[in-house]
């Protein structure tokens, strides 16, 4: 009896043990470092599908882009600032190099930001470069999403994405004033004790909230450290995960792309990420970092030295927080006196709490749900990876513009001040007319903007059925004038033509033939008001049938033309014709 | 005589009379009382107080009374002393180019003599703040310790007395109903001392008891001080505050990384 199996020999027992490892060696076409990679984490096939992810080009697309840049840029120059900033209250006198503040006493909060400004070498472009970049950071995320909102490129499948931006932009103004709060000049100061006065004014419980904030009395030594602990720990942090999820889901839904020929729901046109965008995102952080870093070599930005330390007594004209939470201070300077008042012991202050802590909730709210509003007035499930035009969807664009209006109306009125003694104007009328327009400004600004976009839409419609003006007015031999209109190409025309126009939703009888009440009819009586405000102004875009009519009209009518070119000369007339044929290649 | 009779019912016509004979009055009053005014004010040269008194009438008294004992148009001057007459002249404030919420800085009418001798005259009328000497309008020097000291506690007093009004850079601000807090940057010392010590228009007055003619010095130091500073940062956009900044970040900033996006996305791939 033998051990040895006849039919395997030895040596080949362990042949198939093998096979994985032949496999993989034989199925690497990467060499070089890409392979030594690739073998050791298994990401050539990750960055492949990336490389060739398609992209479409448009400058618009590129507004989130400026954002994400620079909060790059603010990650990189808040790391700097952490090795010199001392984030606390105890009180040291200063002998830094800043004359006019020598041996006064202040926070070593301050005292540490004098000295990054003033005798760390670099200190002051990085600390500009911090804060020039943070502003830009929020201009550019509230650009970006009015691009996204006036596009419509928050329909489904990208309502969570549009959540996870609303609450992006919220907490970037967060993160913005706790970082304007930290250098404890005399601004920051007074920003910490307008917080204060609002965490106060909520009902009941605000004075409870306000000690627990601040660990005991306004100022105290407490607020300093727990706001750096959030402005650099605990706000970036979730910043810069919920931004890892807002682009991961850019590349799970693929990007949206402007209507064109050949760009449907189902693709995207565009260029491949490797090498095109690449180089273009790649190229555009850097021109991103060097606008801001030019204006932050050149423009001042919170000159907290002049500002002098934070001490509860003193308060300088022109207090303002930084732009993005200028309107919740224009809320404040904008909601009168009268409104606070005392009932069971307590006061209610709404002539603050509104303004200051409701507003905020309440416009990020309204924002993050806009999307399945309007899903549920359409009842629209089907997946949108085409744009809108602006102007195709009217009502939503005027519904836009109306709350910008309300939203620019709040932030002009926390510069009340500086209107009044720029423009030469007395302040309590700006305020008075601030007051009004906050209410009579959106529903104008609704209006007309939803004219505009009807009138667009007629003007693209004559477009498509008469062709495109061409400015030259053509005199015929008969006495006759006309301009000369030349025709779209169809590319041109698709543009116009491609989009569908919604019809209001039909009412569904309230009872059914038996006289029985329809179950839905309530739900749905609501529902298709919302959509006759919606839909009940349209025009819609030209359909072929019509199209061909007015091409048959317009041969109709260029015919009469003909039996005046005999009696001319020859010659005039072909040379006539010859210039016509000219201008309309134009 | 006709046309005044037909007018004689218009509504202005009372005001008018009240003002002709208010005129009339203080036209009769100048005559008797200046000369008491005179001998009681032994330090002023008389002939420069006559002076005064003559470019008084002729650029003062129609708001002021030819007395300047005041009309519903103009504040009495009586016990203004010569400090608010060398600030409100010296800086074009006054004569009043027209009526308004508040008297804008201009350009000087008079001459430092005129100047001295409405002073003179107005001083005359009643004992008031004078102009002050070079002793707290001579700006300290930063340099040494103790000079520095001195305009950093020159900054703590601006901080907390002025700052609310005149904003932290002494840039300015506004107060109600179209009135304002000037700018400081350009003032001269002597000025600022004047302002402080009579409190014009809206300001409050600071007093030698609410503030020592030292700390008055301390407060200009500082503000000359802060005026001679390099702007380290670069453009300072007039001060401001974050508006400004929020400003120029709207328009400049996403203007130009607009521009680039524009060029980056026109640029073929």
């Amino acid at each position: 009896m033998s051990t040895v199996n006849e039919t395997r020999p030895a040596d080949a027992l362990r042949a198939g043990d093998r096979q994985a490892d032949e496999r993989a060696s034989a199925s690497k076409p990467l060499g070089g470092v890409a392979g030594w990679l690739d073998d050791r984490l298994g990401a050539a096939k990750g960055v492949s599908f990336l490389a060739k992810k398609v992209f479409p080009d448009h400058w618009s697309f590129m507004l989130g882009e400026i954002a994400m840049y620079s909060m790059i840029v603010c990650l990189l120059t808040g790391a700097f600032l952490t090795f010199w900033f001392i984030p606390s209250a105890s009180p040291v006198v200063y002998d830094g190099s800043y004359v006019p503040l020598q041996g006064v006493t202040m926070s070593d909060a301050y005292r540490s930001t004098l000295g990054i400004s003033f005798d760390i070498r670099g200190g002051l472009l990085i600390r500009q470069i911090h804060h020039w970049a943070a502003l830009v950071f929020i201009v550019a995320v509230f650009v970006h999403m009015a691009r996204v909102f006036f596009t419509g490129a928050f329909r489904k499948p990208r309502e969570i994405n549009w959540v996870f931006g609303t609450i992006l932009s919220m907490l970037a103004c967060i993160e913005g004033f706790a970082g304007y709060s930290l250098p404890d000049d005399l601004l920051s100061g007074t920003g910490i004790r307008a917080m204060n006065g609002f965490v106060q004014s909520v009902p009941v419980i605000g004075s409870y909230m306000s000690y627990f904030i601040f660990g005991g009395a306004f100022p105290g030594e407490a607020i300093i450290p727990r706001l750096y602990s959030a402005h650099v720990l605990l706000i970036p942090a979730i910043l810069v995960g919920l931004f890892t999820a807002h682009i991961l889901l850019v590349f799970l839904h693929k990007h949206t792309q402007f209507p064109g020929p050949g760009r449907t729901n189902n693709n995207v046109v565009g260029y491949p990420l490797m090498p095109v965008y690449i180089a273009k995102a790649g190229g555009f952080f850097f021109i991103v970092f060097g606008v801001i870093a030019l204006i932050s070599a050149v423009v001042t930005i919170n000159p907290i030295w002049a500002y002098g330390p934070y001490d509860p007594s003193p308060i300088t004209a022109g207090s303002q927080p930084d732009w993005y939470m200028g309107f919740a201070d224009g809320a404040l300077r904008l909601l009168p006196g009268f409104l606070e008042f005392e009932t069971f012991g307590f006061t209610w202050s709404m002539n603050i709490f509104p303004g200051s802590i409701l507003l905020l909730p309440i416009m990020w709210g309204i924002i993050g749900a806009y999307p399945f509003l309007e899903a549920w007035v359409t009842g629209d499930k089907r997946e949108h990876h085409l744009l809108d035009r602006p102007r195709n969807n009217a009502t939503r664009t005027a519904i836009g513009v109306a709350g910008i209006t309300m939203y620019v109306v709040l932030f002009f009125a926390a510069g009340n001040d500086l209107m009044a003694i720029k423009l030469h104007l007395s302040i309590n009328d700006i305020t008075q007319s601030l007051r009004v327009l906050f209410f009579i400004g959106p529903p104008i600004a609704f209006w007309i903007t939803k004219r505009i976009c009807l009138s667009l839409q007629r003007a693209d419609r004559q477009k498509v059925l008469h062709g495109r003006e061409t400015g030259t007015i053509w005199r015929y031999a008969d006495g006759r004038f006309e301009e000369i209109h030349a025709p779209l190409t169809p590319e041109e025309r698709w543009v116009l033509v491609q989009h569908e126009s919604l019809e209001p939703l039909q009412l569904t009888a309230a009872k059914d033939a038996n006289g029985v009440d329809s179950p839905v009819a309530r739900k749905e009586r609501i529902r298709a008001k919302f959509s006759n405000f919606y839909f009940r102004d349209r025009v819609a875009p030209p359909t072929p049938t019509e199209l061909e009519a007015a091409h048959h009209a317009h041969e109709a009518h260029a015919e009469p033309a003909a039996p005046h070119e005999a009696i001319e000369p020859a010659g005039v007339g072909q040379e006539r014709e010859t210039i016509k044929a000219d201008r309309q290649r134009d | 005589m006709n046309a005044l009779a037909a007018r004689r019912r218009h509504p202005a016509a009372i005001a008018v009379l009240l003002l002709l004979g208010l005129l009339v009055t203080g036209g009769a009053y100048s005559f008797l009382a200046p000369k008491d005014a005179n001998a009681s004010a032994p330090t002023a040269a008389a002939d420069a107080v006559a002076e005064g008194k003559d470019l008084f009438i002729a650029n003062c008294a129609t708001c002021h009374g030819v007395g300047a004992q005041g009309t519903k148009s103009g504040p009495s001057l009586v016990g203004v002393g010569a400090a608010a007459v060398d600030f409100q002249v010296g800086t074009g404030r006054m004569p009043l180019a027209g009526p308004n919420v508040q008297a804008p800085q201009n350009k000087v009418k008079f001459d430092d003599e005129q100047i001295a001798a409405l002073a003179a005259f107005v001083a005359s009328l009643g004992p008031g703040p004078s102009v002050p000497d070079a002793e707290h309008t001579t700006v300290i020097k930063p340099g040494t310790e103790e000079n520095n000291k001195a305009i950093a506690e020159g900054g703590e007093i601006f901080r907390v007395n002025c700052a609310m009004c005149h904003n932290f850079a002494g840039a300015g601000g506004a107060l109600t109903r179209g009135k304002y807090a000037p700018a400081l940057e350009g003032v001269t010392p002597k000025h600022i001392y004047e302002a402080m010590a009579t409190g014009p228009q809206s300001m409050p007055v600071f007093n030698d008891s609410n503030l020592t003619p030292e700390a008055k010095q301390k407060v200009i130091s500082y503000l000359k001080a802060q005026e001679n500073e390099t702007n380290v940062g670069g453009l300072t956009l007039g001060n401001l505050g974050p508006v400004s900044e929020g400003l120029f970040a709207w328009v400049f900033a996403l203007g130009i990384l607009i521009g680039c996006a524009v060029w980056l996305g026109k640029k073929a791939a």
